[in-house]
């Protein structure tokens, strides 16, 4: 416990607000054997249950101790396909980090044993060296993926190691989901996506872009008329909500999705290359606490907005953003706003934003989950004078798949209903990650794209052996 | 990739495009459109209605006024050249019944996504008037194929130059008034000014009025909500709810503004893309 935790080296809060290069910079090795030894090598290993996976974090980061690099990743790679990924994006505070011996003793969870950067360490130092792999001989099977983020990318490869064919239908012009299209490149580099897709198709599964399931083809048609045997659903959730409050379709007004869709995918922060524009605002107001509004607010403050200012109903600690996220934000420059909760936005005579209007909260007794509920304070409204308001509060299921499919059932919230294995109402129809569970994290889209590429594989060898 | 199979230029400005698609041609229904892309890594997406398909040979049909930056380039494509993204078919198909009496009203290019709902229309067996409005007479389009298809065709243009001197709103109006069989139903296609009167003046007669609208579109899959209209009370997504609506309950106001959003952003990528760099 003497040792200290090892600093995550990284970019220059001036230098980077100017730019769209990751963040965060990764352990060197002499840093992670350090962390590495502040790991207990508890017998009971709490760390474990915290992890949706259920990695074996006391293997792997024994191995880094020992310099065994390769084999740490064999370890974390028997139950996690996405490594280079999950240890920068995944809440670890809230997982596998929350409930580490080092952290308790200390008294608190971010002085926990580093176990995501451990991860990410180790993942990028094998980065390109490790062989795509084995696949197991034809079986002339053939299983059809809807979507192409973590739980697909996962399912795909799992079912395509079985000796299936594999095709992924993916509705945008670039595979990847989320990963590509929201979270941005300051945040995951674009790069560490492709690498995960070019393994995916160096074991021959097959990435069909600008394919709209429901559209293009319908669901019952994979099935029925090109012969699918299988179909995994993994189409994220996708629908940008909204506060429903007066001045929502103001121009300057965005979705989250729309604003870092335009930058990420679209690649509009180049302004000189990229045909997409986006929208130039100097002030603009964030609304919203999660990961999401997180992304939005560090991507304008890159876009050149002189002031960002982000508004959020509770206070700082009950933020659902990874606190990494919120320390960085705030760093560059953002202006958090507490317990404050927008009103009505206000337009010019153009219909162009020209404020914000926010009611003050208070925090006020504590409700079923034990968090002190914020109380609106009557009368407190003022206004805030901005030029665009970035909407961040979240994402509720797309309805499009579903409307199209009326025999896949949902539940009150549109998210599609499945068991544990991952078996929807369908037959043959299995889904997982955020169209199953609500907008979640990468690391449990992953864990259920696992699951239901393990039933379709069984279900493939058996209705192969009778 | 969608290889271009055929080119024509039908105006000054205006191109009909068939490529190869051969799943949106099986699948597509008139009211329909596509996004097209025309550079994976930095072009945009952009919505164009499919204007008629073969499923036969596989292909669509696009029309499209070179307005800016990625039309522009879009029409410099030659026969043989392909578009290496298009995504569809997309949108809700028009909700076509038999009536009796339908006026079709065209302004412009809107005469391009209008000529699959009025060949529909006439299959069932509706009566049919088009309006065709354009600002002069080498704007028109599609008047053979719609003259083929209509009972009756009226052109109108702004300055005379061909058919009546007028705004299609002039003879809709009568046609709302006087016209025997009386109008059970109109459809509007055109720019958002020209859709909005058309709505005010079929509004008194309280006739069924639907809009195609044209918003700004990014990912056309319901996800980003760039698309989103005030319908009545409601914001809907003009990509997976529409893209017809109830013309009377349109906010045309709000939608025109919005359009604009990007306006100064855009006029520079055009000016680029007139001097021949890349926007
Ligand atoms: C801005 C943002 C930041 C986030 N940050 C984090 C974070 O830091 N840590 C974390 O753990 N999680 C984070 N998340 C959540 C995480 O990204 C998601 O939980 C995860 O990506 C869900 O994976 P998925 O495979 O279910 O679907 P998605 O990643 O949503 O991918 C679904 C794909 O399916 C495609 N698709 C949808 N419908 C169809 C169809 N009908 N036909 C064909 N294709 C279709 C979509 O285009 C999309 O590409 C963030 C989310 C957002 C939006
Ligand atoms: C569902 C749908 C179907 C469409 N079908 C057709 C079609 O069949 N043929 C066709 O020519 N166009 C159609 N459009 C319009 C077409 O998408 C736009 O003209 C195109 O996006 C312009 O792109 P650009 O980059 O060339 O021009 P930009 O640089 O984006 O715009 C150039 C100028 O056109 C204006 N403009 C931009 N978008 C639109 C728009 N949606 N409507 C009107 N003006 C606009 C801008 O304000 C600007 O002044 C359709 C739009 C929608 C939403
Ligand atoms: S996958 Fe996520 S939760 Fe599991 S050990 Fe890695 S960082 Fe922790
Ligand atoms: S709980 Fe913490 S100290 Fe114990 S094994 Fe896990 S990572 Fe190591
Ligand atoms: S274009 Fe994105 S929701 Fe319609």
């Amino acid at each position: 416990l003497a040792l200290p935790q090892q600093e995550m080296p990284s970019q220059d809060p001036l230098e980077r607000r100017c730019n769209m290069h990751e963040v965060a910079l990764g352990y060197t090795e002499e840093q992670a054997r350090i962390e590495a030894e502040r790991c207990l090598q508890c017998p009971t290993a709490p760390c474990v249950a915290g992890c949706p996976v259920a990695i074996d974090i006391p293997r792997f980061i024994r191995e880094i101790t020992e310099g065994n690099y390769q084999k740490a990743l064999g370890v974390i790679q028997e139950t996690s396909l996405l490594p280079s990924i999950c240890g920068r994006v995944c809440p670890q505070e809230v997982q596998c980090q929350a409930p580490c011996t080092v952290g308790k003793a200390l008294k608190d969870t971010f002085a926990s044993v580093s176990i995501g950067r451990l991860e990410r360490f180790v993942a990028d130092r094998a980065a390109g060296s490790s062989p795509a792999p084995q696949v197991k001989p034809e079986t002339g099977r053939r299983v059809a993926i809807i979507g192409s983020g973590p739980a697909s990318i996962t399912a795909a490869a799992d079912i395509r190691r079985e000796g299936h064919a594999v095709t992924i239908f993916e509705a945008f012009h670039k595979p990847g989901g989320v990963l590509v299209y929201g979270i941005p490149e300051f945040r995951l580099p674009k790069r560490i996506v492709q690498d995960e897709l070019a393994t995916l198709e160096a074991m021959g599964v097959s990435i069909v872009p600008n394919f709209l399931v429901g559209r293009t083809r319908t669901l019952k048609q994979l099935l029925e008329e090109d012969s699918f045997d299988a179909i995994f659903i993994g189409s994220g959730a996708g629908l940008p909500k909204f506060m429903h409050i007066e001045g929502e379709n103001l121009v300057g007004v965005f979705s989250a999705n729309e604003f870092l869709t335009r930058s990420n995918l679209m690649k509009a922060y180049n302004r000189d290359e990229a045909a997409t524009p986006i929208f130039e605002a100097p002030v603009v107001a964030v609304l919203g606490g999660g990961n999401v509004a997180m992304d939005a607010a560090r991507t304008a403050v890159r876009l050149g907005a002189q002031e960002v200012h982000l508004f959020y109903r509770r206070t700082r600690a009950e933020m659902p953003a990874r606190a990494e996220e919120v320390d960085h934000a705030e760093e560059e420059g953002v202006i958090f706003h507490f317990l404050r909760s927008p009103t009505r936005i206000l337009g010019d005579q153009d219909d162009r934003v020209q404020a914000i209007e926010v009611l003050e909260y208070e925090l006020g007794e504590p409700d079923e989950s034990g968090r002190r509920r914020p109380v609106a304070v009557p009368g407190s409204e003022y206004t805030v004078p901005v030029n665009a308001v970035i909407v961040s509060i979240g994402n509720d299921s797309n309805p499009l798949l579903t409307a199209t499919t009326p025999e896949l059932e949902t539940n009150r919230w549109g998210n599609i209903v499945a068991d544990e294995s991952g078996q929807t109402s369908m037959d043959r129809v299995f889904a997982g990650g955020d169209i199953v569970l609500g907008a979640a994290t990468v690391i449990l889209a992953m864990g259920q794209g696992r699951a239901a590429a393990q039933s379709i594989n069984t279900m493939l060898c058996e209705n192969h052996q009778t | 990739m969608h290889t271009l199979i055929k080119k024509e230029q039908l105006s000054e400005q205006v191109y009909r495009f068939e490529l190869q698609a051969p799943l949106i041609a099986q699948g597509r229904k008139p009211g329909q459109f596509v996004l097209v892309q025309t550079d994976l890594e930095f072009g945009e997406r952009i919505p164009l209605t499919i204007a008629d398909a073969n499923p036969e040979a596989g292909t669509i049909t696009l029309i499209f006024q070179a307005v800016g930056a990625t039309t522009q380039k879009l029409a410099t494509l030659q026969e043989g050249q392909a578009i290496p993204a298009i995504l569809g078919p997309l949108g809700q198909p028009s909700h076509i019944e038999r009536v009796g009496h339908v006026v079709c009203v065209c302004g412009g290019i809107g005469a391009a996504p209008m000529y699959p709902i009025a060949q529909e229309l006439r299959r069932l067996g509706n009566r049919l008037t088009v309006i065709v409005g354009a600002r002069s007479a080498e704007l028109l389009i599609l008047e053979d194929e719609l003259r083929a298809l209509a009972d009756d065709l009226l052109v109108v243009t702004d300055d005379g130059s061909a058919g009546r001197k007028a705004l299609v709103t002039e003879p809709l109006e009568e046609l709302c008034r006087e016209s025997t069989p009386p109008v059970d139903q109109v459809f509007v296609i055109g720019p958002p000014i020209m859709m909005k009167f058309a709505a005010e003046t079929t509004r008194p007669f309280a006739i069924p009025t639907v809009v195609s609208l044209n918003t700004i579109m990014v990912d056309g899959t319901g996800m980003c909500g760039g698309c989103r209209v005030t319908i009545g009370e409601e914001t809907r997504f003009v990509c997976v709810d529409g893209p017809e609506f109830d013309g009377h309950l349109v906010d045309f106001d709000n939608m025109m503004k919005r359009l604009q959003s990007y306006k100064h952003q855009e006029a520079n990528a055009r000016d680029i893309c007139r001097q021949g760099g890349t926007p």
